[in-house]
């Protein structure tokens, strides 16, 4: 039986890893904002920066990571299957349609906006949008949640399915929303406002800055994943995620609990949500599918449920693979053998490949939680134990 | 003596099943009771009832002089009846002092925000919670287990772990699933002497279901038998032992008394 790690140890990593993140941030940021629009630097090496990983593409996967941490929570800590967290993704990336651009044409409020005072619509200053995105998406999923967390977790797991198609839909076919348009529908919000950094304003091709800021709510995300987990609430998710019957009768207030996990997982998907729309300079209906749901869930089993580092990992390899990769690959591929091959299209496949691969030969995932880890390995080794104890059970 | 707990005519009816019909059990404060009787007589169900698993069907639960039949199981915990199960229910993924720590969890306070901060607060209130456990499981005799993970413990200390855990709601009555199930002679007889040590120190009543007849014999103050969830008997360990109805629950009716 494998034996525990001293906490000590935790703790110590704990205060490690800014150091380390710092350090990965900052060379990235450099590569990124002075290294590639340098003169000097070798043609080989940008091509091959544009071709494998462009500064878009990075931007990009730090948007699902930032995400894939919030249904970290949700999943990885709660034990709680959501497969309808896009609908965040959503409503944060409208609160950014909404409060920073000029949808509402007919009202003139401007915030510390980034834009000039008599410009038409809501123009509120990014990082407070970042927050009022936060928490829209926590009251929703506190929303959400408080009926549908009673359920267990396959009926769970349905209903937020559900929600995560009809909140993108409403979005979709927002244009009459009982007569007032709240989303532009198909035609989207084109055009937020760029963000201010005090010394400049940062707009869609200013990608090293924004890479930074998206590194900075990446680690913020990292952050506040860590602290709450051991805390007093992280350990009440654990004892949910463990045996809910028994976190109960030891004083944990269930449906509580349950829903801040929501909560809190939600508010990274708000974050997340305004980072896109700045990402991607809009919000556009049809981005919010189903799809999504599931490629971020896959990114946090891929990775390791419950282990944050283990989900940066499987989000950025998935995005990767997704955006870039493939496709890099692919020209690579057919550069070399002559071949015509569509590699981009095979995405879906190599997804299901490799989740099949992973839970027949790694289900723990990449970099598991050790405790995971233990749990998911239990099973093979006594089989006959569990079953007997099944039976005792019953009794 | 005045009474920790009080159950009154409860009743437990799962469909056409009555399994607990009228059973009306009390626990004295600093008291060990017994609750006994054959398999299916209905002492979990009665178990799950007072801790607010299943809610009677009739019948109702006074704690301290309030009414708390209708409580949620966490209200019931925080409130001082925590429990022990029958087959182990620990957090076998979280150490033993976490463990402690999940069934503090009504008594801290820190929120999310201070968590994250990490607030002067929420750190001493930390470190009074990790201080208070290690005394618990000092207490409980698994003190040198506090980092391991609690399903790396032998079957005994995860017993004993259980009841440290269920300690650390700081409960006024502690109710104990057949907590010597699995263990020898040797090890029944350190668990008598903890209960034993645990209700002389400290302000609360203990019930026992128990199978064991020599540890029921040996702790209790009192013994109630349920048989096909009724009530059938109650007294002291003496007059338990020669009541011809409970010889007849467990043993069956002498041949020549059938028809």
């Amino acid at each position: 039986m494998a034996k525990t790690t001293a906490p000590s140890n935790v703790a110590k990593s704990n205060r490690k890893w800014i150091t380390g993140y710092s350090i990965i941030g900052v060379l990235l940021f450099i590569t990124y904002q002075f290294l590639l629009p340098w003169e000097g630097l070798p043609l080989g090496i940008y091509d091959a920066i544009y071709q494998w990983m462009p500064p878009s593409a990075i931007n990009e996967s730090l948007v699902y990571i930032i995400m894939a941490l919030g249904l970290n929570i949700v999943v990885g800590y709660a034990g709680l299957l959501d497969l309808g967290y896009v609908a965040f993704w959503a409503i944060g990336g409208y609160c950014a349609g909404w409060f920073m651009s000029e949808f509402f044409y007919f009202l003139n409020i401007n915030f510390l906006g980034s834009v000039p005072a008599e410009a038409p619509g809501i123009h509120i200053n990014f990082w407070m949008v970042l927050l009022i995105g936060g928490f829209i998406c926590a009251l929703f999923g506190i929303l959400i949640g408080a009926p549908t967390l009673r359920l267990k977790s396959d009926y769970l797991a349905l209903v937020t399915l559900g929600f995560g198609e009809i909140i993108p839909q409403v979005f979709f076919n927002g244009e009459n929303f009982f007569g007032y348009n709240i989303s532009n529908g198909t035609k989207g919000i084109v055009m937020v406002d760029p963000i201010p950094v005090g010394v400049k304003n940062l707009g869609p091709f200013d990608f090293g800055w924004k890479l930074l800021i998206f590194l900075f709510l990446t680690a913020v995300m990292v952050f506040i994943s860590l602290r709450l987990r051991r805390g007093r609430l992280g350990r009440a998710w654990l004892a949910i995620r463990e045996d809910e019957l028994a976190a109960s009768m030891m004083g944990v207030p269930l449906m509580r609990t349950k829903l801040s996990a929501y909560a809190v997982g939600a508010f990274a998907g708000g974050l997340g949500g305004v980072a896109f729309a700045t990402h991607v300079n809009g919000v556009y209906a049809e981005r919010f599918n189903f799809t999504i749901s599931i490629f971020l869930l896959a990114m946090v089993v891929l990775g390791g449920m419950g282990n944050v580092w283990g989900v940066i990992l499987g989000a950025f390899i998935l995005s990767w693979v997704n955006g870039n990769g493939l496709t890099a690959f692919g020209q690579l591929y057919n550069d070399r053998f002559g071949t015509d091959i569509d590699f981009a299209s095979f995405t879906f496949l190599l997804f299901g490949l490799v989740l099949i691969l992973m839970m027949l030969f790694k289900r723990e995932g990449l970099l598991p939680e050790s405790r995971l880890k233990l749990m998911l390995h239990e099973g093979e080794l006594d089989d006959e134990d569990a079953s007997s104890s099944k039976k005792k059970v019953g009794k | 003596m005045a009474n920790a707990l009080e159950a009154k005519n409860i009743s437990v009816q799962f469909g056409g099943l009555l399994a607990v019909n009228n059973v009306t059990f009390d626990i004295p404060n600093k008291s060990i009771v017994s609750l006994i009787g054959p398999n299916g007589a209905g002492k979990t169900t009665f178990f799950n009832v007072l801790t607010g698993l299943y809610k009677p069907s009739a019948g109702k639960i006074v704690y301290g002089g309030k009414e708390i039949t209708d409580l949620p199981p966490h209200k019931i915990a925080e409130i001082g009846i925590a429990r022990t199960f029958q087959n182990i229910r620990l957090f076998g993924l979280m150490t033993a002092q976490e463990n402690l720590l999940v069934a503090m969890h009504s008594h801290l306070k820190s929120g999310i925000t201070a968590t994250i901060l990490r607030t002067p607060r929420q750190r001493k209130e930390e470190r009074e919670a990790e201080a208070k456990a290690q005394e618990i499981l000092d207490f409980a005799g698994v003190g040198k287990w506090t980092h391991e993970f609690a399903r790396n413990l032998s079957y005994g200390d995860q017993r004993r772990l259980e009841v440290a855990r269920a300690l650390a709601l700081n409960p006024k009555v502690l109710l104990l699933d057949e907590p010597t199930a699995g263990m020898n002679a040797q090890e029944s007889q350190v668990f008598i002497d903890f209960i034993n040590k645990l209700v002389a120190e400290r302000d609360i009543a203990v019930m026992l279901i128990e199978h064991d007849m020599k540890v029921v014999m040996a702790v209790s103050q009192r013994i109630t038998v349920l048989d096909q969830g009724e009530k059938i008997a109650e007294g002291s360990p003496a007059e338990i032992k020669s009541n011809p109805r409970v010889i007849e629950a467990y043993l069956g009716k002498p041949k020549a008394a059938r028809k």
